[in-house]
């Protein structure tokens, strides 16, 4: 089969003041006709960069020090700006990862269709036109002629990320690099997003490299893949040798890390394979809960007439939230969102719940009302058995929100970027007064940040000092030291790579066995619930379709839309045969 | 759509009411309006007589209803110094401002989005670099000294342009216009020049950064893969999406360049209505300065309604957000 894109020992260098980021180091890739392969590795590894080379739009400083990059046997290296315009769109097309950013929101659909058709292909309007209808029906969208005047954000994002493949397609390429097509979507929109893609890719015998961190898209979409880590490619091969029979170390580890979708293990194997971020905790000195500040109760949770030992951890009743979208002084002008309805369900302590749905499903509303962030329209919550609604200055209510705490899904904007970590951590202590002196606090703020795997020298550094996966161990550790018994944990690990996923993921199972931690763990990711939970509500729509064991909840699920999703979860038979 | 118009409409009308309110109150507290009337020997049954025939005793909420009235038809009553109705005294100088504000903003516009947009492509060129540094003089030196400045080189040492006034006048109907001779245009580029310089800094700058943020876009990288050209994603996909914040701040600053142009008129002996309402703040006449104050609130609220339903016209979002 001859090779449609050959790379051949690429080199990308950045230079930057501070000296010379080898993003790539020695590549070698090929792509044939009628092929798709997928390009995986974590963030960092420099798979973005190898899609960017390609097509010459590396961002400054980024430049091609040494290698081959062969389109068709002709070297693409040297060419000019003007001969590379011509091959960007006409011979390779780029999908990017976001189609919320990726469409100009200033103009029409059709209008970016038709100049880049009429670029491309050097036809007149209304050939264009026809054409661009044509695409926009060959990528799925009906009605195509009416929706070529809509504006992007008249679009749902699988739409949109619809009209980005027409984009990339309109000046008919023979090369489609794909990057994180569809890291932004839901898993129904993702799944139909990949069949296109693969739909595609067999009906015009393009040659596709699919850019992605996600091992279930490569399981699902790819014939070949590539592994990368840190610039190098590790490993290459077939999809089912690859994912079912990995050689390389790296490959393992990074594989191991997945969660499974089909049985629940106790922990993640470690994976310690990636540089500097292993299983960090083994290392360091771990307190004694049984004798620790940490595995005591305070005073303010001990007063009996606020604690109940039977109570179940977490009680919802009925919960109602509507948000307004659009205010009018006359009650029926209002369009009003019913983001959670009539939500009921119970948790019992040291239970593990999940919340499971997609985006929209209303399932972080529900987590931001029982922690008291949003008021319900109607409906109660009740923390380990005291109702928690009404005024929040009641001692009552206070301690009894004292044995709740929250973990949100963003690492970057969760954290005070202004305080040091030891401010952020001790915030809790001392809004409680959970100490006897600073002296003290500051000794329990270096013991919470060694448990969870940071060691106390973290304390007087910045957050934006640290990694996503570091700094999801500050929020543990802030969590933590209100010495709660029940943790909402908001999708904790969507924004992670998957090994730092595993490891956070791992840290939240040994805590909540050491601690007898309740969980309330929300995420639109099956495999993690399953990995996480035992017992799951499915979400939709702002109301529970379903609430199950989890075990049973994957084995038979019951309710039509559980099933649904759980179809579209990605296959991983490829690696079940395997380990 | 009807419905958001209809609201802007609202907000405007409100605004106005406010700076009537406060316009009419400098007849009551700036000065006793009979004493800047009638002369020193003026007996104390005349005041009160005057007083009278003014309406000066009735209820303030009359006197307010009665000011706001005739205000909409325009008059202002009489000017304290000139003893000549204000609308007319208005009329008259209104064309000077108007067009001296008409040139400065053409001249802001097209040099500081052209510029802006220049320097935002070529970050690094020599001439963006010059570009931005001397445009740091428009904004940190005061309009009188670029003013003076200005007229040191062109008029008195290079002799190639007035000094000062508004020569070269034709009339059309009650409006006379510079546009229509040579010497009109000669005596306007100097004071349109030194009112536009601050403007067009501030332009320059915004439509530069807003530029080298929308570069920095996904969808102008994908526009780049999709091998459009270079003037098509800098003219069409970039400069659109620089617009919105660009539009604000020009709005802002139509009114602006009529408040500037005080200092402006000043230097230039520009016969505007900036150079009367300074004469006019020098005898406290009040009519004058009441007439002043709605008309520049008055061109305030019309430019930046304007400037909303601009907006609308360039952003479909928000097409679809008022609806």
């Amino acid at each position: 089969m001859s090779e449609l894109l050959e790379i051949e020992n690429l080199d990308v260098d950045f230079l930057t003041r501070r000296g010379n980021i080898h993003a790539a180091k020695s590549v070698s890739l090929q792509v044939a006709a009628g092929e798709v392969l997928g390009l995986v590795g974590e963030s960092g590894a420099g798979k973005s960069t190898i899609g960017n080379a390609v097509i010459d739009l590396l961002e400054s400083p980024g430049q091609i020090t040494a290698g081959s990059i062969r389109f068709k046997g002709d070297e693409l290296r040297g060419k000019t700006e003007d001969q590379m315009r011509r091959i960007r769109g006409d011979q390779i097309g780029m999908i990017f990862q976001d189609p919320q950013t990726s469409l100009n929101p200033l103009l029409r659909i059709g209008e970016q269709l038709i100049e880049t058709i009429r670029k491309t292909k050097g036809i007149g309007q209304s050939e264009a036109e026809k054409s661009a209808e044509e695409l926009l029906e060959s990528v799925g969208i009906t009605e195509a002629r009416a929706r070529l005047r809509s504006y992007p954000h008249q679009f749902s994002g699988g739409m949109r990320q619809r009209v980005v493949i027409a984009l990339a397609l309109a000046g008919d390429p023979d090369l489609i690099i794909a990057d994180e097509p569809t890291t932004a979507l839901d898993v129904s929109v993702q799944a139909q997003i990949l069949d296109l893609i693969r739909g595609l890719c067999k009906s015009r015998n393009l040659g596709v490299i699919i850019v992605t961190h996600d091992i279930g898209v490569i399981a699902n979409i790819a014939d070949r893949v590539a592994v990368m880590y840190s610039g190098n490619i590790v490993e290459t091969g077939d999809v089912r040798q690859i994912l079912g029979n990995p050689q390389h170390e790296y490959t393992k580890s990074l594989i191991a890390a997945v969660p499974r979708p089909d049985k629940r293990l106790h922990r993640f194997n470690s994976v310690d394979y990636i540089d500097g971020s292993g299983d960090a905790a083994d290392t360091l000195n771990r307190i004694d809960i049984n004798t620790h500040w940490l595995g005591q109760q305070s005073q303010l949770q001990q007063t009996p007439a606020t604690f109940n030992k039977d109570a179940p951890a977490i009680e919802v009743r009925d919960l109602c939230l509507a948000f307004k979208l659009q205010g009018a002084i006359l009650k029926r002008n209002r369009r009003m969102l019913q983001a959670v309805d009539r939500v009921s369900f119970s948790i019992a302590q040291g239970e593990s719940f999940g919340l499971v749905g997609e985006s929209g499903s209303g399932k972080s509303t529900v987590a931001r009302l029982i922690a008291g962030l949003h008021k319900p329209d109607s409906g109660s919550v009740e923390i380990v058995g005291q109702s928690v609604l009404g005024d929040q200055k009641d001692p009552r209510i206070k301690a009894a929100r004292l044995n709740l705490q929250m973990i949100f899904q963003d690492p970057y904007s969760s954290l005070n970027g202004r305080l040091r970590v030891l401010d952020i951590v001790a915030e809790p202590i001392r809004f409680y007064k959970q100490s006897d002196n600073e002296k003290h606090t500051r000794r329990l703020v270096h013991d919470l940040l060694e448990h969870v795997g940071l060691g106390k020298d973290a304390a007087l550094r910045y957050p934006h000092e640290f990694s996503g996966g570091q700094r999801q161990r500050i929020s543990i550790a802030r969590a933590l030291a209100s010495r709660p018994r029940i943790l909402i944990c908001d999708e904790p690990t969507s924004a992670l790579d998957v090994s730092i996923q595993a490891q956070i993921l791992n840290l939240l199972k040994d805590l909540q066995d050491e601690l007898g931690l309740t969980l309330l763990f929300i995420s639109h990711d099956l495999p993690v619930i399953r990995q996480m939970c035992d017992r799951v509500a499915v979400m939709r729509n702002g109301s529970i379709c379903e609430i199950a064991n989890a075990e049973a909840l994957f084995t038979n699920p019951q309710h039509e839309y559980s099933r649904h999703l759980l179809e579209l979860m990605p296959r991983m038979d490829v690696i079940g045969a395997a380990l | 759509m009807l419905a958001y118009i209809i609201r802007r409409l609202g907000q405007s009308i409100l605004v106005m009411a406010a700076v009537s309110l406060i316009s009419f109150s400098l007849f009551n507290f700036v000065g006793d309006p009979v004493n800047n009337m009638v002369g020193q020997e003026a007996t104390r049954e005349d005041r009160l007589r005057i007083r009278e025939n003014l309406g000066l005793d009735d209820p303030i909420i009359v006197q307010y209803v009665r000011f706001v009235g005739n205000a909409v038809r325009g008059e202002f009553g009489l000017s304290y110094r000139v003893r000549r109705p204000v609308d007319e005294l208005i009329k008259e100088r209104l064309p000077a401002t108007l067009e001296l504000v008409a040139v400065s903003a053409v001249i802001a516009l097209i040099l500081g989005i052209g510029a802006g947009v220049y320097t935002g492509i070529r970050r690094d060129g020599w001439l963006s670099k010059t570009i931005l540094s001397s445009s740091l003089v428009g904004v940190s030196l005061p309009t009188f000294i670029i003013g003076i400045a200005l007229i040191y080189l062109f008029a008195v040492t290079l002799r190639w342009l007035p000094s000062s006034g508004r020569a070269g006048l034709v009339e059309i109907g009650w409006w006379k216009t510079s546009f229509l001779s040579v010497d009109g245009w000669r005596s306007i580029i100097l004071p349109a020049l030194t009112l536009s310089l601050f403007q067009l800094t501030m332009i320059l700058r915004l439509v530069r950064s807003e530029m080298l943020e929308v570069m920095q876009t996904d969808y102008i990288k994908f526009a780049r893969a999709r091998g459009l050209s270079e003037r098509s994603i800098n003219f069409v996909h970039a400069l659109k999406n620089t617009l919105v914040p660009v539009i604000t701040i020009i709005g802002i600053n139509i009114g602006g360049l009529i408040a500037f142009s005080v200092i402006t008129e000043t230097v230039f002996q520009w016969p505007g209505t900036g150079l009367m309402f300074i004469q006019a703040v020098d005898f406290a006449d009040v009519p004058i300065m009441a007439a002043y104050l709605c008309f520049v609130a008055l061109v305030f609220v019309v430019v930046n309604l304007i400037v909303d339903l601009l907006y609308v016209f360039i952003d479909p979002r928000i097409r679809m957000a008022g609806r």
